[in-house]
């Protein structure tokens, strides 16, 4: 297969008893490093720091987070990632797999995935949440960097919400991907895509109406309670505003 | 079983209420996302990648007798715009009448009394095959060609686009319709296994995006 490289981080967050959280597991190697930064109230924030660029053709980077009752996670990254060929030949792997318990909150907030030319990536989200647990988590794709064509990429979001799915939704994009990816059905010549999924109790009750944002974003509420901005943008600066402004209205 | 009910259930006459919808060619249209021929031809091969995928593994795992009601709640996770679920359980609440009428069946009976407001069409249109005695490809065929066939005789009457032209557009997409409906049989054999997750999740995000813009025109041709 490949040299490439396997990396794990993972995070546990706990409530402290005291009203805050506390991270009993903060654990990165290699390129995953992480980096606990100052939090707001009760909740912990966490920094993802690619101690060097990848992911590269041949890598399988995992990261896990677990909220449990009652602990509020907020995660970030301190750079856009970036998908590049590199020396081992093949394709790379990112898979992220999150947890959040009833009573738990988690706010997961990376920067863009930005495929490189000549790049493979196949990216795998899973999350579950507890019926009674709250989720904010966005995903950008930018298909390559300025004024690049873009590599292969694959990318499949899975939301299960009380142990049921809400939303599973893959997209395929580059080269090699199945045809009509850049055509007028999917995303028509734009180079950044992106997904923001809210998930929160009481959209069961009341659940997020839906609403056009422009012409290239829509809320939408899901079949549970559990709301998906969708998103497409020329660049990633426009994307990011779309959805920065969709979150706003969400809140 | 009788190969000839395929062309029954396939045919454009069958009365299942297709004809109304444009499957996202209205939206592109008025975009101006499809223009001609060879726009229509890049929006069929998206749409027939995309949610012509997931329709066919539908369809072909109800023929093989996968609950269909985890399979419609597999299609509403699949299907984030509000507006295409309530398009696709219009679609099957119409097809699931006309179904019911031809190959009367007690799974049909049973499915239209668990969903009286309609299951997603492709599961219905799994059901209905079942009924008539067809198999998962069978299915799998129809449901892949619905999702092409539907926007092209729109874009006919919305763009005045010359049929012999449209009918072409079809044809050129053969090749590949022969390999969805292949990975789609493939998929279903593995959801009859392993369960829905094995389902395939492909998604066009300008379809869902640009149905729900299309959802808040006040006037329209079509309903989807």
């Amino acid at each position: 297969m490949s040299g490439g490289v396997q990396a794990t981080a993972r995070i546990l967050a706990r409530a402290d008893g005291r009203g805050g959280t506390s991270l009993p597991v903060l654990e990165g190697d290699g390129p995953l490093a992480l980096r606990r930064t100052r939090g707001s109230g009760a909740e912990a924030r966490v920094m993802l720091v690619g101690a060097m660029s990848g992911p590269l053709g041949g890598d399988h980077f995992t990261v896990e987070a677990v909220v449990e009752e009652g602990a509020r996670l907020h995660v970030g990254s301190a750079a856009a990632t970036i998908a590049l060929p590199g020396q081992a030949k093949g394709e790379a792997h990112y898979d992220v797999r999150l947890t959040v318990a009833d009573g738990g909150e988690l706010r997961w907030l990376p920067e863009q995935l930005i495929s490189a030319n000549g790049s493979e990536l196949y990216v795998s989200t899973q999350v579950d949440v507890g019926a009674y647990g709250r989720l904010v988590l966005r995903e950008e794709q930018v298909l390559g960097r300025v004024a690049e064509e873009p590599g292969r990429l694959g990318s499949r979001l899975v939301v299960r919400v009380g142990g049921r799915t809400v939303l599973d939704q893959a997209l395929a994009c580059g080269p090699g991907a199945p045809g009509g990816w850049d055509g007028p059905a999917v995303l028509a010549g734009h180079r950044a895509v992106g997904q923001l999924v809210v998930v929160r109790p009481e959209f069961a009750a009341d659940p997020a109406p839906a609403r056009v944002l422009g012409d290239g974003a829509v809320i939408m509420p899901l079949a549970g309670p559990a709301a998906l901005v969708s998103a497409v943008a020329p660049d990633a600066l426009r994307l990011r505003k779309l959805l920065d402004e969709a979150l706003v209205s969400l809140e | 079983m009788s190969r000839a009910a395929l062309l029954v259930l396939a045919d454009g006459r069958f009365p299942a209420g297709g004809h109304a919808h444009s499957g996202g060619a209205e939206a592109a249209v008025k975009a101006g996302r499809i223009n001609g021929a060879s726009s229509l031809e890049e929006f069929c091969r998206g749409r027939l990648h995309t949610a012509g995928l997931v329709s066919a593994s539908l369809s072909a795992a109800a023929v093989l007798g996968v609950d269909p009601v985890e399979l419609d709640a597999a299609a509403d996770a699949r299907t984030p715009s509000p507006a295409l679920r309530t398009a696709a359980r219009k679609l099957g609440r119409q097809l699931m009448r006309a179904a019911r009428a031809t190959w009367p069946s007690a799974e049909l009976d049973a499915l239209a009394r668990e969903f009286p407001k309609g299951a997603h069409q492709p599961v219905v249109l799994g059901v209905a095959a079942r009924a008539a005695g067809l198999d998962a490809v069978d299915a799998a065929y129809c449901a892949a060609y619905e999702s092409v066939s539907g926007p092209a005789s729109a874009t006919v009457r919305l763009l005045s686009l010359d049929p012999f032209d449209a009918t072409a557009v079809l044809a050129r997409l053969a090749p590949e319709l022969d390999r969805v409906a292949d990975r789609a049989v493939e998929a279903a054999r593995e959801v009859a296994e392993v369960g829905v997750d094995a389902l395939p999740a492909a998604s066009a995000p300008l379809l869902e995006i640009s149905a729900e813009l299309h959802a808040a025109w006040p006037v329209r041709l079509f309903a989807s």
